[in-house]
Parts: C-alpha cells; sequence; structure tokens
C-alpha cells in the first residue's frame, strides 16, 4: 500500500525520466530533474536533523519551487508555500504561528527574509539545488515517514485576523489524488495549464497526478489571466488539454467575447470550482467544446482540495446554478441542521465532510481546529471525526448537492476564500477609524469597507495594503459619518448593503 | 484623458497614471482591475474594448490605453 507521495514521482522516473513535469516561461524540469533537486534539497536539510518540522518555501512561482516541495517532503519535513507577493506584515503573523526552522528562498524573497530579521537558516534554492544526495539517509527517513505524518501547511484566511495554517497528511493527498484522477480521467498523455497559485491547496490538482501519471504541468502566467486572447493562444501552443481553473478566470475568457478571435484547440477536460460558474459563460464555453467535459468542483482547504463533482450533462437554464454534485468515492457528506440532525428531502444543512481527505486541523491552533473538527454528532461509539465547512447545502430531486450560501461572513472573491471578519479586523488596529464594516457585492464582484473615523479613504487603502494580500483588499472604500445600527447594537449590515445597492458606486 | 485618469486614480490612487508606463509589467494593475477598466471605458466613453485589443502594451500606460480608446472612438 502506497503510503508516501514520493512513490508517485519514483514509480515515474522510471518510465520517462525526460520527459517534462513541470514548466513555466523560464524553465521546465524533467522528471529526473526533479527527482534529482528534490533529493539534493532533501539531503540538505536532513544533514541539519531537523524532522517532522515546518519547512517554508518562500519563492516565486516556477518549476524550481515546486522540486523544493519535494525536496522538503524527502527531508521527512512538511512544506509551507508562501505566496512571494504577500505583504511583509502578513508573511510575520504566519511565521509566528509556524515558528519555521528554515526557509527556503531564491534571491528576491532572501532581500524580505532579511528585512523581516528573520533568525532562523535561510537558504538560497540555487545553492542546495545539487547537494551531495545522501541516499542511505533518506531511505531511512522515508521509512520512519507514516502515511498520517503532515506532508504541507497552507494558510487560509482567518475571521480573526490571523491566517489559519491547515496540516494535510500524506493518506489525505493520496486519497484525494487517487479520487480526482479518476473523475477527471488523467492519464500519461495530459497536459494541464495550471492557473492556481503554488500557496493553495488548489494546485495539488496538477502537482500529484502530473507525478502520478508521468503527466505534464505548464504554470501558465498569472499575467496572461489579464489578456484572454493571449491566453487562449498559450494554451494551444502548448496543447494544454486539461484546466482546472477558478470559475472568474473561465468567466473573463467568455466574457471577452475571446472566442470570437481565438478558441482554444486541445481541451478535452474544464474543471471549475472555488465559485459559482454562471451558465451563461458555461454555455460560451460549451458551445467552443461541445466534445469536452465540463465538471464542476467543490471542497474545502480543511478536506484536502475538492471534496464533491458534477459532471455537467444537461442543459441548464440562465437561472439555474450547477450543482456541485456527489462526494468523490471514500468521501461522505453529511448534510447537518442546526439541531445535528440530518437534513431530509430538500431541507438545507450545513456541508459536513467525513473521510481520510478530512486534514489534520489548524496548525498551532487547538481552539480553532476544535470548533470545526469536530466528532460526528450522530455517532458516540467511537473517534469518528467531521470538518464542517459552514456551507448550506440541500439536495435537488436528482439528489445533488446544490450549494446555496455560507453560514457565516467568509466570501469567495476571485476565487479567494476571504473572511470579512480578518479585513475588519486590520481596519480596527488602524487608529483614527472607529467602527468599521466589511460587505460583498455578489454581482459586481466587489468587497466595499465602510467605516467612521478621522482617517481618508487614502489612508486607510494604504494601510490596508501594507496588511492584506491584494485579492483580500476591499475594492471600494466608503467614509461615513456614522455606522448604521440594528436595535441591539450590532452594525446593520443589510441596511449598508442596501445603501450601497442605492448609491450604486458612490 | 481626465476621465481616463480618474477611472484609473479611482482602482489605484497612490500611482502616478500621467507618468506610468509599466502598468501590467510591474504588475500595478491586475486581472480585477482590468475588468472593471473595460466596464467603466464602456460606461462613460461608450467604447467597448475588444479582446483582440486586451494585450499588455495597450494598458501599460494611461496614455496608450487613451490612444486605444481613441482609436476605438473613430471606428
Amino acid at each position: 500500500m502506497q503510503t508516501n507521495v514520493l512513490d508517485y514521482l519514483e514509480k515515474t522516473v522510471k518510465l520517462v525520466p525526460n520527459k517534462i513535469a513541470y514548466a513555466n516561461e523560464k524553465e521546465s524540469l524533467t522528471f529526473i530533474e526533479v527527482y534529482n533537486s528534490a533529493k539534493s534539497i532533501g539531503s540538505y536539510i536532513a544533514s541539519f536533523h531537523l524532522c517532522k518540522q515546518p519547512i517554508v518555501v518562500y519563492m516565486e512561482k516556477s518549476p524550481s519551487a515546486i522540486s523544493a516541495f519535494f525536496g522538503v517532503v524527502y527531508s521527512g519535513n512538511h512544506y509551507v508555500p508562501i505566496d512571494e507577493e504577500m505583504p511583509q506584515y502578513r508573511v510575520k503573523l504566519i511565521f509566528d504561528t509556524l515558528q519555521p526552522q528554515m526557509v527556503i528562498c531564491d534571491d528576491n524573497t532572501k532581500a524580505y527574509l532579511d528585512e523581516m530579521n528573520y533568525s532562523g537558516k535561510v537558504c538560497l534554492f540555487d545553492d542546495i539545488k545539487t547537494y551531495t544526495i545522501d541516499m542511505l539517509q533518506l531511505q531511512h527517513i522515508k521509512e520512519q515517514t507514516l502515511d498520517i505524518d503532515p506532508l504541507y501547511i497552507v494558510f487560509t484566511s482567518g475571521s480573526t485576523g490571523v491566517p489559519k495554517g491547515v496540516v494535510a497528511c500524506h493518506r489525505s493527498v493520496i486519497d484525494y489524488i487517487e479520487n480526482l484522477s479518476e473523475v477527471l480521467q488523467i492519464q500519461s498523455d495530459t497536459v494541464f495549464g495550471n492557473q492556481a497559485p503554488l500557496y493553495f491547496d488548489a494546485c495539488l490538482k496538477e502537482l500529484y497526478p502530473t507525478l502520478k501519471f508521468g503527466a505534464t504541468t505548464y504554470l501558465v502566467p498569472k499575467k496572461l489571466f489579464m489578456f484572454p486572447v493571449q491566453l487562449i493562444e498559450y494554451l494551444n501552443e502548448h496543447k494544454i488539454n486539461t484546466i482546472c481553473w477558478v470559475a472568474s478566470a473561465l468567466s473573463l475568457v467568455s466574457g471577452f467575447k475571446t472566442f470570437e478571435t481565438v478558441t482554444p484547440k486541445y481541451l478535452r477536460t474544464v474543471a471549475f470550482g472555488s465559485e459559482v460558474f454562471p451558465i451563461k459563460q458555461y454555455n460560451e464555453w460549451k458551445r467552443v467544446l461541445p466534445n469536452a467535459r465540463f465538471i464542476n468542483l467543490y471542497g474545502p482547504t480543511e478536506a484536502t482540495g475538492m471534496s464533491c463533482y458534477y459532471e455537467v450533462n444537461k442543459e441548464f437554464s440562465i437561472d439555474e446554478v450547477i450543482p456541485i454534485g456527489k462526494p468523490f468515492h471514500n468521501t461522505e457528506i453529511l448534510l447537518l441542521k442546526d439541531d445535528n440532525t440530518l437534513a431530509k428531502g430538500h431541507e438545507v444543512g450545513e456541508i459536513c465532510i467525513r473521510g481520510t481527505a478530512v486534514t489534520l486541523g489548524y496548525y498551532n491552533n487547538p481552539e480553532k481546529t476544535k470548533e470545526a473538527f469536530v466528532q460526528n454528532p450522530l455517532n458516540q461509539a467511537y473517534i469518528d471525526i467531521i470538518y464542517r465547512t459552514g456551507d448550506l447545502a440541500c439536495y435537488n430531486d436528482e439528489h445533488d448537492l446544490i450549494f446555496i450560501s455560507r453560514k457565516d461572513y467568509q466570501i469567495k472573491h476571485m476565487g479567494h476564500r476571504i473572511e470579512l471578519g480578518e479585513i475588519e479586523l486590520n481596519v480596527h488596529e488602524l487608529e483614527g477609524t472607529v467602527h468599521n464594516c466589511c460587505i460583498y457585492d455578489q454581482d459586481q464582484e466587489k468587497i466595499i469597507l465602510y467605516y467612521v473615523g478621522n482617517k481618508e479613504t487614502k489612508e486607510v487603502k494604504a494601510y490596508l495594503k501594507a496588511k492584506l494580500p491584494r485579492y483580500m483588499l476591499p475594492n471600494r472604500v466608503i467614509k461615513l459619518e456614522q455606522m448604521p445600527l440594528t436595535p441591539n447594537g450590532k452594525i446593520d449590515r443589510n441596511y449598508l448593503k442596501k445603501l450601497y445597492k442605492e448609491k450604486g458606486k458612490i | 484623458m481626465d476621465e481616463l485618469l480618474e477611472i484609473l486614480e479611482d482602482l489605484h490612487d497612490d500611482v502616478d497614471f500621467t507618468t506610468c508606463t509599466t502598468l501590467i509589467d510591474d504588475k500595478i494593475l491586475d486581472s480585477f482591475d482590468i475588468v472593471t477598466i473595460v466596464a467603466e471605458v464602456n460606461n462613460v466613453f461608450d467604447v467597448q474594448i475588444p479582446a483582440e485589443e486586451l494585450k499588455p502594451e495597450n494598458f501599460n500606460s494611461a496614455k496608450s490605453l487613451y490612444a486605444l480608446i481613441e482609436r476605438l472612438e473613430e471606428e
């Protein structure tokens, strides 16, 4: 039985050593190159006798960064990918949680680390990628590694203002990759066009099936997602046949009428997720790709990646939503009502996930872990952990799950999961602001921040830029004389939403 | 030109759009900004920027973007 994700790499490198595994516009790495640099990096880290520790990979999105991930795995530690464009303040928050003893970086990020006064071990990827391989040591480490040991930690928005690190183990990732690959029908001739950043779980969809099947992943330059004609030309140039993108990236292409100029020639599988894909845009894609499979994916980071899928195989009217469908094999969805009993018929309940793909919780954060990773309320006889997503859903007549809304103030904005509370807490810390509240305009896909205080909107914006990643920055910042309150003294979000709708774009 | 600058400054009020010529190259604008700019240009100038004109050189400076709008207005 496979207990380590590296078995995928070791099997494939024997079959297709010289095939390209990962490529971007600057470099491409074959499987043997990935294998060798991963073993070198693993040997280097192991020489410090670090074991089961978080090792931060703080690098530009690149094939090298991916081989650094596997290097960390070889060393018996778990990798923590960090967004190189993240503001320093937030990187510090994450480092406070992790207390990492080692960071692998490139020339650019090394300068950031120096500014941060990070005191742990800093190593440049280029300096360690050809370090002498200690095969005996690596084999020993692999034998000591269990499939319940952590593989990676990825950070997600936290409503308390501090990002939460989700810890996933080998077994969860193997379970996910096996079942996802079956649904997406991945093969050795699959050519992925990756869109997701490496610092989210979303990139697992490309990274690991590539290892398992000896497929190829192109890391599509981020810039192209602004220029849809060039994006489709890129897909054609590299004969990309499989994409798993956030729905907003697909909508951008079809919404700009790109297909009047150029159409994708090789795409056979189009998976989308993380947010609603409007039927109007789906129809455009289906029109130019009548033979492609379209698959809606749903799942939270806390259950490794995706938990449910729905292959679109019928027509939808413009006002319908594409279901999130059924759980993957070896995953169960419990739809629990407020009284912790199962939703019946078309009743609405919270999506709760059972299975091997449920992760190990939040790193160094037992309180938050206890809130969301709980004993299955339907079973008191033995340990049976479920993850409560906070997503509300119901079943349709075909017994497919339909996503309805969130229970709280978490939103999906351009494919990113954001707690509005995290933005609000950061504004709260700014002196000179009294009250503040964020709302989300779903139709226009805009985050709107209202605040009361003596700071100018310019100052508030500049302050937030230094604190939050770009995708979390409010698109509108509006100063109010006073904050509308509900009769029991809470900020009246509904009134603010109404105010925004009426005044339009202010 | 002033109307265009207003649209751009609304997105990033800390950028000097009259001088900056690396809006794309220096990652000042992101895909969300492009979507907003295209929509606003349509509102304000009644000009629809077609997909084939969405390329870095047209968006790297306010000047080049304005030239594009003028060109599209004439067509």
